[in-house]
């Protein structure tokens, strides 16, 4: 039992991970292979109803909180990361933008296909030239004769290019504020707007199984109505968003350090070495204790952020208990995947093995939605810090 | 249409399952248990039928208290009611006594199809579903891999290795279901969510008019009169060819009676 989490919290877990050791875990090494994106699996998560749990029932979903969503997103995780970021970003980058920001036309428009898991929706924030500094977008959308016309490129898009994605948010200058910077704003893109190019997907260290691309806008129209909340609120809206990206991350972080733990006690209690379990061995043993006590307080950390989100307190407060988990959570991953790979010595480095998979997939964490540096930012910054 | 799907809480089967040493009867306690794989696949065939047309879904089960989780994932699936036989007299009741208990618990309900798994995981007797169906004086049809209702009537395809039959009965009828029939559904959060405010009766022996004599290890017509754990698993022959691995592995087949 994890603390804060319900019964129904922990019953619905358990489904997670049978779906998860059904549904992928025979084919997974096989797919991260191939780099080949499963949409089928997709539509599983769907039929599952993992993409709508925190959506309202008008639309599909289940209208239930945002902890059921870390809580699928730290089971898939734990069995692959690739599938587990495809959820938490087709949830909190595709559909919660949508879901926060957009009017009803566009909620219904949308919607309904995203949180069946039929379609899948991008969010385009990052450029070629700036990614933590995603305020000096250079994307830029001018509206003329009721029409957006926008022109750019946006770098490391994820489930932007998909056979089923259906449309990608992008943020895009749209004007200068009076105070001289830039007025940024979101405008929904659907995919086959001609001029909206989706270049090859990156062949990328791991996730391999997570659709990922740059994207390049020329000439792009699409009509007025398709801006996404009010004009020049671009900014504060992905600040928004990714605070409850960030704990869905970590979320997905604790499923990395379960699995390296898990895989880590079960190799060490099998495999052999100067006659007894490498278990037996106080270097290894005293290795995987860490790694139970990251397991644990990654989890508490993120389960205490999204019960602050759940229990509707000040952004402010959500927003430091937000990086403190992201933080933490992911550099444990990272050192957890190191450990694992060590436990396991030469197999650990095979592909054979899952942990090998764990090692390439962990780094990841400590960079989307915001990385290590950025973290250490916002929380210097909660505490009154007057750091640049 | 009424359906009532009777359903088993088992020992899972990926544990170490054993037995008690005190009366040789399944150790229900120190394993986790879960509502019997077989009966996922009745379970979701009841959904199918009753959300085709107009139907509602009991769940019926008979066992210690835990087997309430039996019940309880059925109702996450989407089933809508749930009946639990409680009775410490049960304990170490047989396939006879079984059917006998829930023909008592039919007879309280409405009911125009009984769906049943084909077996249990942990006795994988598979008598119950005619057992029952004789004691409720209807038509037992066992181990469909397709069932469909048209009116008061239902037709199921049976597949044997010879065979493939179409039987057809008329209503109520009680039906056994394979592993091959369909899809279980995983139950979804809202599932979960709506579980909880789902009515589960409790009804005793005593609420059943069944006499505790009939019952349990001491009325059972079968008894184990010893067990033993499994063996460990021996390794595996390699045969390496050195020109008469064919020879090899025939003789290897032929030994263990394969060929
Ligand atoms: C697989 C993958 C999927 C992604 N998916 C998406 C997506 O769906 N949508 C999207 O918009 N983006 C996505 N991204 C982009 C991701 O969010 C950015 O890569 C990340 O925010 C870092 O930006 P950058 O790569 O431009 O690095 P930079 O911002 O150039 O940073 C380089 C280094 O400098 C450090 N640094 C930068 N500024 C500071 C500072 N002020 N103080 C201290 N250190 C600093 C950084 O921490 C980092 O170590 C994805 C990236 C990857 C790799």
């Amino acid at each position: 039992m994890t603390a804060g989490l319900s019964r129904e919290h922990e019953e619905f877990r358990a489904v997670v991970r049978e779906f998860a050791v059904a549904e992928i875990t025979p084919y997974i090494a096989e797919w991260d292979k191939k780099h080949y994106f499963p949409v089928e699996v997709v539509h599983k998560m769907g039929d599952l109803g993992l993409f709508g749990l925190t959506a309202p029932e008008g639309y599909g979903g289940a209208g239930a909180d945002f902890t059921s969503l870390c809580v699928a997103i730290e089971e898939i995780g734990r069995v692959d990361q690739a599938l587990g970021i495809t959820l938490e970003a087709a949830v909190g980058l595709g559909i919660n933008p949508i879901l926060t920001f957009g009017n009803d036309e566009q909620k219904s428009q949308w919607l309904p296909d995203l949180v069946a898991g039929r379609t899948l929706a991008g969010f385009g924030l990052t450029e070629p030239g700036s990614g933590s500094d995603a305020g000096a977008t250079r994307t830029r959308a001018e509206l003329r004769a009721g029409e957006w016309i926008v022109n750019g490129a946006k770098q490391f898009i994820t489930n932007s290019g998909s056979a089923i994605t259906s449309v990608v948010v992008v943020t895009a200058k749209t004007g200068e504020r009076a105070d001289g910077r830039a007025e940024i704003s979101a405008i929904l893109v659907p995919n086959g707007t001609p001029g909206f190019l989706v270049e090859p997907a990156y062949d990328k260290l791991g996730w391999h199984c997570s659709d990922t691309h740059p994207l390049t806008f020329t000439d792009v129209r699409v009509p007025a109505d398709h801006l996404l909340g009010e004009r020049g609120r671009g900014f504060s809206q992905f600040l928004a968003t990714l605070d409850d990206g960030r704990v869905a991350i970590a979320a997905l972080a604790v499923g990395c350090i379960q699995a390296c733990l898990d895989m880590s006690v079960e190799y060490a209690g099998q495999r052999t070495s100067f006659g007894v379990p490498i278990g037996a061995k106080q270097g290894v043993a005293f290795q995987i204790s860490d790694l139970a006590v990251m397991a644990e307080a990654a989890r508490a950390l993120t389960y205490k952020a999204a019960a602050i989100k759940d229990a509707g307190a000040p952004a402010k407060v959500f927003r430091q208990a937000a990086a403190v988990a992201k933080l933490y959570a992911t550099e444990s991953a990272v050192t957890a995947t190191r450990i694992a790979t060590q436990v396991f010595g030469g197999y650990g480095f095979m592909e054979e093995y899952p942990v090998a998979r764990f090692y390439r997939d962990a780094k990841i964490l400590e960079i989307g939605e915001g990385t290590s540096e950025v973290q250490r930012i916002l929380i210097a910054r909660g505490l009154g810090l007057p750091v640049e | 249409m009424n359906i009532v799907v009777c359903v088993k809480h088992v020992p899972d089967a990926t544990a170490n399952r054993t037995f008690r040493a005190s009366d040789n009867t399944v150790d229900r306690a120190g394993v986790d248990g879960l509502l019997s794989e077989l009966d996922e696949y009745a379970v979701e065939e009841a959904l199918k039928i009753a959300e085709a047309g107009d139907g509602e879904v009991t769940v019926l089960t008979m066992g210690p208290e835990p087997a309430t989780d039996a019940i309880r994932k059925s109702l996450q699936m989407g089933a809508h009611k749930g009946v639990h036989v409680s009775d410490d007299a049960i304990h170490g009741s047989d396939a006879i006594a079984t059917s006998l208990v829930l023909a008592a618990a039919l007879k309280r309900l409405e009911y125009d199809l009984v769906l049943c798994g084909m077996a249990s995981t942990d006795g994988v007797m598979g008598l119950v579903p005619a057992m029952l169906a004789e004691r409720l004086g209807i038509p037992a049809l066992t181990y469909a891999v397709e069932v469909s209702i048209d009116g008061d009537r239902v037709t199921v395809r049976r597949d044997s290795d010879t065979a493939v039959e179409t039987v057809v009965a008329p209503l109520p009828a009680v039906v056994s279901v394979t592993d091959q029939i369909n899809e279980p559904r995983y139950p979804s959060f809202k599932g979960i969510m709506a579980a909880k405010k789902k009515p589960v009766e409790t009804w005793t022996l005593a609420d059943l008019d069944v006499d505790a004599s009939q019952v349990g290890l001491d009325a059972a017509g079968t008894a184990v009169t010893s067990y033993q754990a499994r063996p460990p698993r021996s390794s595996g022959t390699v045969i390496s060819d050195e020109g008469d691995g064919g020879v090899q592995l025939v003789d290897f087949l032929a030994a263990q009676k394969f060929v």
